[in-house]
């Protein structure tokens, strides 16, 4: 008995050491030199592994940085101070990146528009979305069941307690993660100082906007005609939406005072020039 | 003569995703692009062979006259993971290309019950060396078809309209049971 244990051991502790050696030695021969700056990339990289620079992963992009085929500020989620700090480790200029947010085009939670029907189903927006559009009377509209809250690997993204996703800001990196999940398409990425923002895309009438909504955007044209820069228009392509030309926008915030509906959001509470 | 039975046999009747149901992982993962997919096969070809031969020596030398088969499972894994280490060391330093489309399924290999399952095969059915490289080959090929077939029929089904809540993985494994379905066409054609 005791013969066929010390066997046992032998086969396979022999084995283990044979084959063990056998790599060892394989992959001295066989071995790859690594440029020891791609480690260095890799680590000033967010390693989030979030996939918003189109790669797999952190390791993917900066292989593609070290070969100079891409820049660092393909890294939307690192900002400026990553993108910096592999320019310098590199020693090519790089181009500063302005960080984007994601800010939500929908203001109409549970209190503020109306439902057509009572949702059981899946709890998920993208679910109940292929129902008919939607168990909102708009079809637009956010859903309020959090698909985007629960894609943010950032934790940026929480629900307000009448079920609208809320952005916090600080801790959003423009990943674009949520904008795929959402299947309202009613999550966008805006240059952080882009401060006002229409928070309506419904194409529809103003009545229709209005039975459906209370803060939707009704195409009444009173931002275009208050806006003392001349820069938002109603956009005949988007059913005569209000748009803002960020070109010409100074954020005054007058539209967001005179809009009946309240559709326009103000991000910077108070405005930046005063006169 | 009996070995082209035993190789069609291993090609086809007993294909070892679509009728034996093994490797299922690698199958899905791998097929998006046909490709990828070839590539994953020529690695999981090589290896098999590889594993086919080495286990088949150290069945017939070391386990069977010291009356240690029990250990067949232990040592078996062993031999097939010294042996993915190996082949990924080597398309590291020669085919860095295919190194990185195969990714995380290289090293999936190792665990890749196809190759296990094969050893195992040629130790029941009590294969000489030379059947056991044919029917190692046979198994390998036969996994090497599946995968592309599946990978070509995804590309199609890029382009067709179907319905939403299949989309994604859904629709894949209803085309492998219909390709499986297919495949037990070739029944008794050999055993």
């Amino acid at each position: 008995m005791i013969e066929f244990i010390i066997q046992s051991l032998i086969v396979t502790g022999g084995l283990g050491l044979v084959f063990g050696l056998g790599l060892a030695l394989f992959s001295q021969k066989f071995k790859v030199e690594e440029d020891p700056r791609l480690e260095m990339i890799q680590n000033l990289l967010p390693g989030a592994n979030c996939g918003a620079c189109g790669y797999p992963g952190c390791r993917q992009l900066a292989e593609y940085i070290l070969r100079g085929e891409l820049g660092p500020e393909k890294c939307t989620v690192g900002g400026s101070k990553v993108v910096t700090e592999i320019g310098k480790l590199l020693g090519i200029e790089v181009s500063q990146v302005i960080p984007g947010v994601a800010r939500i085009l929908c203001q109409g939670d549970e209190a503020r528009s109306y439902s057509r029907a009572e949702y059981y189903g899946i709890n998920t927006c993208n679910a109940a979305s292929q129902i008919s559009g939607g168990f909102k009377q708009c079809i637009y509209g956010c859903l309020g069941l959090a698909d985007c809250v629960k894609v943010c690997v950032f934790d940026a993204l929480r629900m307000s307690s009448d079920n609208l996703p809320i952005v916090e800001e600080s801790k959003c990196t423009a990943c674009g993660l949520c904008i795929k999940a959402c299947p309202r398409k009613i999550i966008a990425i805006f240059p952080r100082d882009n401060y006002v923002i229409i928070s309506c895309v419904s194409p529809q009438k103003g009545p229709e906007v209005r039975k459906a909504c209370q803060v939707g955007c009704i195409k009444c044209g009173i931002c275009v005609k208050n806006c003392p820069k001349g820069a938002i228009r109603l956009e005949p392509s988007l059913g005569n939406l209000a748009v803002i030309d960020y070109a010409l926008c100074d954020y005054c915030g007058t539209c967001v005072e005179k809009c009946p509906t309240k559709s326009i959001v103000n991000y910077i509470k108070v405005p930046v020039h005063a006169d | 003569m009996d070995l082209l039975k035993l190789f069609i046999a291993a090609l086809l009747v007993n294909n070892i995703v679509l009728m034996r149901f093994l490797a299922l992982c690698s199958y899905v993962g791998m097929t998006a692009e046909p490709g990828p997919a070839l590539g994953m096969g020529w690695a999981v070809t090589f290896v098999m062979v590889l594993a086919g031969v080495a286990t088949w020596f150290l069945n017939v030398f070391i386990l069977q006259p010291l009356g240690l088969s029990f250990l067949s499972t232990l040592i078996f894994i062993l031999v097939i993971a010294s042996l993915v280490q190996l082949v990924e060391i080597y398309l590291r330093k020669s085919i860095p290309s295919l190194y990185h489309v195969m990714g995380i399924y290289l090293p999936l290999i190792t665990t890749n019950c196809a190759i296990l399952g094969l050893t195992f095969i040629n130790q029941r059915e009590g294969y000489t060396l030379i059947q056991s490289i044919v029917n190692s080959i046979g198994v390998a090929l036969g996994y090497t078809l599946a995968m592309l077939l599946l990978a070509n029929l995804r590309q199609r089904i890029k382009h067709s309209n179907i319905p939403k809540f299949l989309e994604g993985y859904p629709i894949v494994f209803i085309l492998t049971a219909i390709l499986a379905v297919a495949f037990m066409g070739f029944t008794g054609m050999a055993k």
